[in-house]
Order: structure tokens, then sequence, then C-alpha cells
């Protein structure tokens, strides 16, 4: 008999990994600092690679940010430390988003940013397991992330893990059927170490949901499936943080956040925009949209 | 090894699949087995009686349950995935692709009823593309097992891989060629007859037919040899070449579609190294259709009297020596 993980006590005790954060409650201005500094280098990193995805990685800055700095148990000298949560981005294409948090919590330097999507790379267009620090699983095919945070879910709880599981979609990714076999099975096995953060921003690709191929009522919808549902502004730290309490207190059932955001946040002339969805800035675009975000810091 | 055609005793290769599980799953406690509502036909039901706690049945999700697997295999698991194989392979393709294959994820693929031998349910049930689709996958481990014994010993050599592995097995009673003392090793064929005037390599159960043509053909004083390619990824390129450069031609037998599977695997190798006559046995890019397993073989040609006049036809090819 192989030996399987250890069992975890407490949250990120930090047995195995001095440097584990553990989640605390940091100041809401912190936060938004560093909302503003991640939103600084999507929009810098996707310049740099002239393509990449800025509208859905700026709508689910907040959730993300709340997560990595504000939650998350992990340990970004360790990736691999066992105690650590997962967080899953099943919406691969907002890979800038992630690598912007990776990096600032110290997964790898910053200097890395401007190699996205580059030959030779450490961060690929979409998320490779294997070449980014960080990144739990490989993603980039829209509908499959929820079902490898439920086989996440079910194999921490047959070791009785404390680790919990964070997977982030899209609400235009909602589309796909394989999401809701996965929503069908995480609320059958009773994975209440499963939070799914829904960036419900409105716009998918090819522009608004609501026209494409409508989603909702997406409350409804979820707690149908048997998840517990929280709907909040995806924007409010207050309201992120609250709900990522609130999911982890709730027993035998996964927790789905639904976020209402808006697409392109804090860029103006991104926001609710799909032709944002996957288009590079130019020169100019950049000035104009980091100044408006320096504007926001003043504020 | 050697071979008699004689009488070979029947088994379902499927049992072995699920007899070996059971052996993994005492011994590793990391083994877990899921299935899309077919643990009864894929027999893995024999698992989840023994280990409930290790085993999801997923329903009929195939999608999801790729998924799910990624994700336990991240957990540290090695879990073992069922259900048929035109749905394993076909329905959740890009789940194996893109999650499970460019992950390198240690997931093994165990596709049911491979080949014809579904039957009476015709082409929509048929495996015939699996190898196919699994065998251009960066990183995936494919094996064919010829018989019961084999595929004890191929689900065993899977979970020992850290990786992807398909493994092919099927419903319908097959002959039980092997032997278990025969070795196995991933990547290497077994000779299951020596000759000098023409190879067959057969993949899965049609050992036994190749065998039997083998034995057609010596009594008319041809001498051929019979391997039995039970990985088809990856390839055994030493002993193909070998066979073409000491018996200048092949014949492969498959119960597949001959574009892409054994025959396209062999046939690639032999352009790359050594080129050399070759026939291909198998379905000639058709759907199957019901019928029994058996009746369909003879109907679509897999059968020793084909390998037979296929190898006639290599060895004419071949010209005067
Ligand atoms: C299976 C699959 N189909 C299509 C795509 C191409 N694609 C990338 S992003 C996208 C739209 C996603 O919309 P949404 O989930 O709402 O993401 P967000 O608005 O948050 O960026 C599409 C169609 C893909 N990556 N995967």
């Amino acid at each position: 008999m192989k030996p399987l993980r250890m069992k975890i006590t407490g949250s990120g005790n930090g047995i195995e990994s001095k440097n584990a954060v553990e989640g605390s409650s940091p100041a809401i201005p912190e936060l938004e600092k560093t909302a503003r500094k991640i939103r600084r280098l999507i929009l810098t990193m996707i310049h740099a690679a002239g393509s990449g995805h800025p509208g859905g990685s700026l709508s689910a800055c907040e959730l993300a940010v709340a997560l990595y700095f504000g939650v998350l148990r992990h340990d970004p000298r360790n990736p691999s430390w066992e105690g650590r949560d997962y967080v899953l981005f099943s919406k691969g294409h907002v890979a800038p988003l992630q690598y912007a948090c990776l990096a600032h919590a110290g997964y790898f330097d910053e200097s890395h940013l401007k190699t996205l999507r580059k030959l030779g790379s450490i961060l690929q267009g979409h998320p490779n397991m294997h070449k980014t620090p960080g990144v739990e699983v490989s993603s980039g095919s829209l509908g499959q992330g929820l079902s490898v945070a439920c086989g996440l879910g079910a194999g921490l709880k047959i070791q009785k893990a404390q680790n919990r599981v964070y997977c982030i979609l899209g609400d235009g990714e909602l589309q796909e059927g394989q999401v809701w076999e996965a929503a069908m099975s995480a609320a059958h096995f009773k994975l209440d170490n499963l939070c799914a953060m829904v960036d419900a921003n409105g716009v998918q690709l090819d522009g608004p949901v609501a026209d494409i191929m409508g989603v909702e009522p997406l409350v409804d919808k979820w707690r149908a499936f048997g998840w517990h549902v929280i709907e909040i502004d995806g924007h409010d730290f207050n309201r992120i943080l609250a709900a990522y309490g609130e999911a982890e207190k709730t027993a035998g059932k996964p927790t789905a956040i639904i976020a209402r955001t808006v697409k392109g946040k804090g860029v103006s002339f991104m926001e609710n925009r799909a032709e944002w969805h996957g288009k590079a800035p130019n020169d100019e675009e950049l000035r104009a949209a980091l100044a408006e975000l320096e504007g926001g810091a003043a504020r | 090894m050697s071979a008699s055609v004689a009488r070979f005793e029947m088994k379902p290769t499927r049992f072995g699949y699920s007899e070996a599980l059971l052996a993994l799953g005492r011994e590793d406690d990391r083994i877990v087995v899921l299935d899309a509502d077919l643990a009864k036909s894929t027999t893995t039901e024999r698992f989840k009686e023994r280990f409930p706690g290790r085993f999801f049945d997923m329903g009929i999700a195939e999608q999801n349950m790729l998924g799910m697997a990624a994700g336990l295999s991240l957990a540290g698991f090695v879990p073992f995935v069922s259900t048929y194989g035109v749905f394993l392979s076909g329905r959740a393709w890009d789940q194996i692709r893109t999650t499970i294959s460019y992950g390198g994820l240690n997931v093994k693929l165990g596709g049911a009823h491979g080949g014809l031998s579904v039957g009476p349910d015709g082409a929509t049930h048929q495996a015939l593309e699996e190898i196919t689709l699994t065998r251009v996958l960066p990183g995936m481990t494919v094996l064919v097992p010829a018989d019961y014994q084999e595929t004890i010993k191929a689900t065993r050599a899977a979970a020992a891989v850290k990786g992807p592995v398909y493994i092919r097995f099927g419903r319908a009673p097959v002959p039980m060629v092997t032997r278990p003392e025969d070795p196995f090793m991933i990547g290497k064929a077994n000779t299951y007859r020596e000759g000098g005037d023409i190879t067959i390599i057969s993949t899965g159960a049609m050992l036994a037919p190749a065998l039997r043509a083998a034995d057609n053909l010596a009594s008319r004083g041809i001498q051929a040899r019979v391997l039995n390619m039970h990985t088809i990824k990856p390839l055994d390129v030493d002993a193909v070449v070998r066979a073409a450069k000491e018996t200048g031609g092949l014949v492969t037998v498959e119960e597949h579609q001959i574009n892409g599977g054994l025959g396209g695997a062999v046939a690639e190798c032999l352009v790359e190294n050594f080129p050399a006559p070759m026939e291909r046995v198998g379905i000639r890019d058709t759907f199957g259709e019901s019928g029994e397993p058996d009746e369909l073989q003879e109907s679509y040609g897999l059968t020793a009297e084909e390998i037979e006049a296929a190898a006639r036809r290599v060895i004419e090819r071949k010209g005067p020596r």
C-alpha cells in the first residue's frame, strides 16, 4: 500500500511548508491596490504579447485577487505543497489574470510576464501545468475545469484532507454541456470542499451571452443542480470575501458564487464590449487604459 | 514462444481487465475506478463490490468522467476509466487530449467492447477507430492485448506506467492463445511463430486467426513469422524492421479500421525505415453492422483464409528471390 496524502489538520498548518500563507483577512484597501496592479500587469502583458484576452481577465480580477491574496492557503515558493488549496481556471483564456496573480504572489519573477505567448516562454497562451509554477491543470478547451475540480474534490475527500478546491468559470462557458455534467456530479458526491465561481459578465466572444445562447436564470439553475448558491457583485471585495467564507462553512453541498461583473472592468472603452474579449491594446490604447487605472488609484 | 493452433479455451478479455483491477485494488490504495453506467458490461462492477469507496459510477456522462479522473490523478490517485471504447475514445476525445494527454496525467483508459465484439448492437457500438484516435496523442501508450491472460498483464503494466494509457479489450469470448508465463513488456512484440518467408503481425484477438493462417501456409511450404503486437504505441520498430529485412514482406491483421490503426502504424514505420511489400487485413474504411461477432469477422474478412490470401499476394509482390 502506497501512502496517501498526509492528513491535514487545521488550515495551512505549514508542517511541510514554512512559507505557507495562511488565509487571513487583509484590509480591503490593500486588496483594491493589488487589484489595480494586477489590472496593469494584465494590460501590459497582453500589449507586449500582441494578443490575448483582456475582457474576461479584467472582469474576474477581484474574484482572483480576493482568492490569491485573501483566502488561499498556499506557498508560492513551494507550489506543490500538499496542504495547499487548489485554484483551477476552467476559463483558461484568462491566463493573463492567473499569471499576474501568480507573479505578484511570488510563484515566479514578474519579468516573465513580458514573455507571454512568446516561443519558449513559461507563460503559454493558455495555462500549462508543466511550464508555469502554480498552474494546477492545463486548460483552454472550455467546459472541462469543473470536472477536474470534482475529481480533486472527491480525491481529497477520500484522503480526508482539508484542502479546498476553487474553480473559475465564464458565463458563456456554461453553454458547454460538460459543465452541467460536472455540476450534477459535484452535488451527487456532496463535494463541499468545492467552490465554483461564475464570472457572470454577460458577454462572450461573439456578443452578449443573452443574445448568443442565454444561460439564465443562473441562480435557479445551480440551485436546481443541488448547489449552495451565492449571488454577489463580483467587484465588491466585502461581498467576495464574505461569499468565500460562506462557501467554506457550507457543509454537504458544493457552493457556486454567481459573481455579477463587468467585462473589461476598469477600462471604460473595454467595458461591456465583446470586441475586447480577445484583442490586445495598441500603444495608445494601453497608455489610455493605464492612465485610467492610475486615476482610479487617486480616487 | 511457439503456440499450437489446436484448440484454445475461450474467455472474454474484459474479465481480464476487472481481474487485474481487483488485484491492483488490493495492492495499491491509489487505484480508483470510474465507469459511466456500464459497470456490468465492462465488468468493473466487481471492483465496485470489493472497493465501494474507490469506485465512482459517473452516470452517462463520459466527458465529465474523464475530467473527474484527471482531477483524481492530480490528487495522487491512479484512476482507471472504463466504458465502451467507442464512447471513451470518441465522445471524450478532447478531454483525453487537452486535459489528460497534454498534462501527461496518470489516467488509464479502459476501452471495453473493442472491435466487432459487441456484435448485434451494431455499428453505433462497435469500436473500430480507437487505436487511431488514441495513438496520435503525444505521450499516450496504446495496448491491445490478445486474450484474457494478456489483458491481465496489460492492465497491470498500464498501472506501472506513469502517464496516460489506453487499453482495448472486448466483450465476446476469444481464444486464450497466450500463456500465463509469457512475458509482457510494453513496446515489445511477442513472437508466436518463427518463419523466414513472410511476417504476419496481429493485434488483439486476431492472434488466433493469424496463427491458423500461418499453419495453413506452412502446410504449403511457406514459413510465416507471427508477431503479436500487443503494444501499438510505442511501436516495436525494431521487430517490424527486422521482420521486413528477414522475411521481405508483411501482413497486418486487426479488428479495427486499417487506416491509422496497426496497419497504419506499421506502414509508417516501414516507409521511414525499410520499405517492403505489405498488406493490411482489417476493416476497410466502412462502418460495421449487426450480427454475431464471428459472423461479422467472416463478413468483414477477418479470417485465417483472408490472412493467408493476403500473405500470398505479398509473397508474389516480393518477386523471385
Ligand atoms: C471548447 C471551446 N470552444 C471555444 C473556445 C473559444 N473561446 C475562447 S473564449 C470564448 C468565449 C468565452 O466566454 P465566457 O465563458 O463568457 O468568458 P469570458 O467572458 O469570461 O471571457 C470562446 C468561445 C474555447 N476556448 N474552447
